[in-house]
């Protein structure tokens, strides 16, 4: 026996390592996730390898910043005025895309859509990868303590490029699975046809649209967005461009997707750790400016219901104030300078969409667009809250009153009336 | 020289210092997952760790030390993917195994021997690793000859290079 041990000793040994390893992979294929059971011995890799990699990248960016912000500054200046006018025409199809999407909110509200914004990013730098074709994941260098979490959606501005898969306390990092892997996944849609499928990458790195049939006509060149259907990625962001299209298995077509975002050379991402959903401008439908209440804005004014009218309680400071007055206080605590300059009808969609739209835009900078608050209105004092340089001397129009007086008590008679 | 055929008492047995067997592998291991950031190619043609797993077993010409070298190395790689731990593991463990066990019966010093043999490994190694894949994690990865090929001598011709720096750490028993 001791003989056919010493004889054979290697041969056991060998077979013994990878019955563990195959024991190893039949648990973690039996529990259907890995989390549990192999999650510590995967920190223990990630620690070891991504100190290095932090360290490599910041000596790089190091090095690239100094370089670039105070050696090789040749062509700034030429590049500055470029940049200056590309604002200028950036600037005009703003305002032309703000009345799109203020349409498009209208719209929207007549629909009761429900709008998804992303109201928070996390920008986070690339510092490692998987190192295998066969694994195609990255490593950012923001984790648990930055908040990000599971299964949250990592873009660029040029468009998506993943999810969160594990994130990791110690060291504070994350692994983001990249839409080109095998078992990636993302609800996706063809901007023009309305078509919808499901993104996944291919064993070569490639990324495929799939589940589009087969006698739908789909052209080259096509953008597709994210459809939002697989509550990872709000919809609407920018996937990527259709670059061919055949005919595939199974009645479906073969459609290949150029990412928008480049996958391979990825340096700096967003992760959205926030999104919010709701009600498209749902706060927006009790402002709505009656056509008698523009009237009397424009008529010659009302005033006031004299301090000492039974019910009425008098402002706070017991006297009417002035319309300067009125703007800038806050009836409770509502009224923001946010919404003093947008109170109109139109205005306030239009503030509030373009809240939505800097939000649908993520800055590079984690920012939160605050809504903008509507005054709660009397009946009688439904009138626009202009800004303090704009406000005209009728006292008795945009005098302010409490929030608390009744609604419909009917204002005194003014002799100045044309009633 | 070319590989030629010795008695277990004629092939030379090497051994590294503590430094050396933990720094290379881990150095091999950043790299792997930090070059493909610049180079994504590299990734795809290169696996840095199976040249470092296949080196050390030749030079020790232990298979039980060549083995757990390929077995430690693979699971390392493993943990930074996000497929089951083991699949590497599982490959390198059998590539350890059988460069040491090679080792034992050959000297392979020469250039054109190591590619050969760096070769050789990487179609072992590819194939348990999609084998292991297909039939025990029921994974869909599939594996294309031509990339094999092609992975295969890029792999053959960087190690040449990568055993001819690793030699200088060498330490004769």
């Amino acid at each position: 026996m001791e003989s056919f041990l010493g004889r054979y000793r290697n041969l056991i040994f060998l077979v013994g390592v990878l019955f563990l390893q195959v024991l190893g992979l039949a648990v973690q294929v039996k529990t259907g996730s890995d989390e549990r059971d192999s999650r510590l011995i995967r920190v223990w890799a990630v620690g070891a390898v991504t100190p290095f990699e932090r360290a490599v990248v910041w000596m790089k960016n190091g090095a690239g910043d100094i370089w670039h912000n105070y050696f090789y500054l040749r062509g700034v200046r030429a590049e500055n005025r470029e940049l200056k006018e590309e604002i200028e025409q950036m600037r005009l199809k703003q305002v032309r895309l703000n009345e799109d999407a203020t349409q498009a909110h209208r719209l929207q509200m007549l629909l009761a859509f429900k709008e998804q914004f992303i109201s928070k990013t996390v920008p986070a730098q690339v510092i490692g990868s998987s190192g295998s074709d066969l694994s195609r994941i990255i490593y950012i260098d923001k984790g648990e303590d930055e908040g990000i979490r599971a299964d949250m959606a990592v873009i660029t501005a040029d468009g998506i490029v993943g999810k969160v898969l594990r994130v990791f306390k110690t060291p504070s990092v994350s692994q983001v699975l990249l839409i080109s892997d095998q078992s990636s996944g993302v609800g996706a849609i063809l901007e023009k046809s309305r078509l919808q499928g499901v993104l996944r990458g291919t064993s070569n790195g490639e990324v495929t649209l799939e589940r589009v049939m087969s006698d739908e006509q789909v052209q080259p060149g096509e953008t597709v967005l994210t459809s939002g259907g697989d509550q990872i990625f709000p919809k609407g962001l920018p996937v990527g461009l259709v670059t061919k299209v055949s005919t595939g298995r199974d009645l479906f077509l073969n459609i290949k997707i150029r990412p928008a975002a480049n996958l391979s050379k990825l340096e700096e991402v967003l992760v959205l750790v926030e999104k919010q959903e709701r009600q498209a401008l749902a706060e927006d439908k009790g402002t709505r400016v009656r056509a008698a209440d523009i009237l009397a804005q424009r008529l010659p004014s009302v005033p006031d219901k004299p301090a000492t009218d039974a019910g009425a309680t008098p402002a706070p400071n017991g006297a009417a104030k002035p319309a300067t007055s009125s703007s800038t206080s806050k009836p409770n605590g509502a009224l923001t300078p946010a919404t003093v300059g947008t109170a109109k009808t139109a205005g306030t969609n239009a503030a509030t969409h373009g809240a939505a739209t800097n939000e649908a835009n993520p800055p590079a900078k984690s920012t939160q667009v605050p809504v903008p608050v509507k005054p709660k209105q009397a009946s009688g004092t439904a009138v626009e809250a202009k800004p303090a340089a704009q406000a005209q001397p009728q006292p008795s129009i945009l005098e302010e009153k409490p929030a608390d007086a009744p609604p419909n008590s009917p204002p005194p008679p003014d002799p100045n009336s044309p009633q | 020289m070319p590989i030629t055929y010795t008695s277990g008492e004629q092939v030379e047995v090497y051994r590294f210092s503590i430094p050396v067997t933990i720094g290379v592998p881990l150095l091999a291991l950043f790299l792997q997952a930090f070059i493909p950031l610049r180079f994504p190619r590299f990734a795809v043609y290169v696996d840095l760790p199976l040249l470092i797993t296949i080196f050390f077993a030749m030079a020790r010409r232990s298979p039980i030390a060549g083995l757990l070298t390929g077995a430690i190395i693979g699971l390392a790689q493993d943990m930074l993917g996000h497929n089951q731990i083991g699949l590497y593991g599982i490959a390198k463990t059998v590539v350890g195994y059988g460069a040491s066990s090679l080792g034992v019966k050959l000297d392979v010093e020469n250039a054109g021997a190591r590619l050969l043999v760096t070769l050789g490994f990487y179609f072992l190694h590819s194939t348990i690793y999609f084998a292991v894949a297909r039939y025990l994690v029921n994974s869909t990865q599939s594996f294309s000859w031509l990339h094999g090929m092609l992975a295969g001598l890029v792999n053959g011709m960087l190690g040449v290079i990568v055993y001819f720096l690793l030699d200088r750490f060498k330490q004769r028993t």
